[in-house]
């Protein structure tokens, strides 16, 4: 679980986030939405330690993880899986090495449990007979999947993807969403996903934290999203005519 | 803003210099670069260092209009030359562009894509994992060029000398035993530690605080290139202030 106290930040004078507080349960799928510069992706970043946030706490399983320096943060980074927006795999490996690279770095695996350990991870986001494919060579479908298989490859407890459907089409993203649920129930993993896709947030947001003006504007469920009495929350969710249609 | 980076810059070296965590995967990343930076320069310094020689051979033939000075003053000059400034000095400058340039695109081009911050929510030391190799690789295989560089020079000078009839290869063989002092080789060799140091860490500092896009990205590469030139040819000053 993790769990956020009155978490602020600013850049200069520029306050983006402001006493942020809220609780990301594990086995479901916590979504942060919100607008553009809403602090969506400052929140995230704060969250696994890129960003030193400027007052409040964030526990992991109750380790206030803010107050730790590089080295006392390791035990719990290496317990935490990130799928980017643009999936950040190394270029100069090719799938099977990108996947590879954390159980080279952290894992005593021996080799076969090593290469093991890779096409299950392979063949849990339905990629086979990729290993030596370049990153290059990928579709953005793909490299998200890569992206997610170097996720779970160290098993993590706590599992965080930043926009994990932009730049794909309608039909690989619910493949990506419906894929982060799955893992996030199967391994009971704290899943937290930003994004502002509302496709994705009816689809598989079990909980939902809806951010404006870097504030905790508003919390429930999907379904309560649809029925929120909130003028922002509405403005948001019925922005494009497709949601006004189906559910308003 | 020079004390800032300074210190960043220092700061930036002591993580480097931190223990890796995995020494097997540090190793492959060495050999690697070692690839990368020595072969892949090999190329362009051997070009440069055969003109180098040639060119110093002839020039200074041309110079030397007195039949009072022997000729084979041009073999000493050329020795000289080639060992102690050209082959550390120019031969840095070329790989400043070549190696500087390349280690900070591809580290800029890994900030921007997120690569860096992938790494670092791994809990891996990013500035150890990606520039400790490069400062190990360089500072193994830039010397190793510089020495091959100085053979080459002096052979091309060797050959061109005679071709040109500027000076016969006795006497320029001659006037390559002249007065040979080894501690000229301990100068060069001292001087290229230096700079190949200067060079890959100055280039990795560049690169890895790249913040922005594609566009970041080239201004790190261009200044990667002249910083790191412009602190070889200062420490180039100093080198011979204090070891000549």
């Amino acid at each position: 679980m993790i769990e956020l106290k009155n978490v602020s930040k600013s850049f200069d004078s520029n306050q983006v986030l402001k006493n942020i507080s809220a609780t990301f349960k594990p086995g479901i799928t916590n979504m942060i939405i919100g607008g553009s510069g809403s602090g969506k992706t400052t929140l995230l970043k704060c969250m696994i330690g890129l960003h030193e946030i400027d007052a409040g706490e964030i526990n992991y399983d109750g380790v206030d993880f803010s107050k730790l320096d590089f080295k006392e943060k390791i035990p719990i980074r290496k317990e935490i899986g990130m799928l980017f927006q643009s999936a950040a795999l190394f270029d100069s490996m090719n799938v099977e090495d990108n996947i590879l690279f954390p159980l080279n770095m952290f894992s005593d695996f021996t080799k076969e449990e090593k290469l093991d350990r890779i096409n299950f991870c392979l063949k849990r986001v339905n990629l086979e007979n990729v290993n030596q494919l370049k990153i290059a060579d990928l579709s953005g479908g793909m490299k998200k999947r890569v992206g997610i298989a170097r996720a779970i490859a160290m098993q993590p407890k706590y599992l965080f993807c930043d926009e994990p459907n932009s730049g794909l089409d309608p039909k690989t993203s619910i493949i990506i969403d419906n894929l982060i649920r799955e893992i996030t129930l199967e391994y009971q993993i704290t899943t937290v996903i930003n994004s502002h896709d509302m496709n994705s947030v009816m689809e598989i947001g079990d909980h939902i934290i809806f951010l404006h003006q870097g504030q905790n504007w508003w919390e429930g469920s999907n379904t309560e999203l649809i029925k929120a009495d909130n003028q922002e929350v509405n403005e948001f969710v019925f922005a494009s005519k497709l949601m006004k249609s189906k559910y308003q | 803003m020079f004390f800032y980076h300074f210190g960043k810059y220092l700061l930036f070296l002591k993580n480097v210099f931190t223990k890796p965590e995995n020494l097997k995967v540090y190793w492959k990343e060495i050999v690697r670069e070692m690839n990368l930076i020595g072969v892949g320069s090999f190329g362009i310094i051997a070009v440069i260092s055969i003109f180098l020689g040639a060119v110093t051979c002839i020039q200074t033939a041309y110079q030397l209009v007195s039949n009072l000075i022997p000729r084979d003053i041009i073999g000493v000059i050329t020795r000289d030359s080639v060992i102690i400034e050209f082959s550390p000095t120019i031969c840095l400058l070329v790989l400043a562009g070549r190696v500087g340039g390349s280690i900070a695109s591809e580290l800029g081009t890994m900030r921007v894509t997120e690569q860096i911050d992938a790494l670092e929510i791994m809990g891996v030391n990013s500035t150890g994992y990606l520039v400790l190799p490069k400062i190990i690789a360089g500072t193994l295989t830039i010397p190793m060029l510089v020495v091959i560089s100085m053979f080459l020079g002096i052979v091309s000078a060797y050959l061109i000398g005679p071709l040109t009839g500027v000076i016969s290869g006795a006497e320029f063989i001659s006037g390559v035993l002249r007065d040979w002092n080894p501690y000229i080789v301990v100068v060069a060799l001292i001087k290229t530690y230096i700079f190949s140091f200067l060079l890959t860490s100055v280039s990795a500092y560049q690169g890895f605080y790249t913040k922005g896009g594609a566009l970041d990205v080239g201004v790190s590469s261009t200044k990667a290139v002249v910083y790191s030139s412009v602190l070889i040819l200062f420490a180039d000053y100093l080198v011979a202030q204090v070891l000549l």
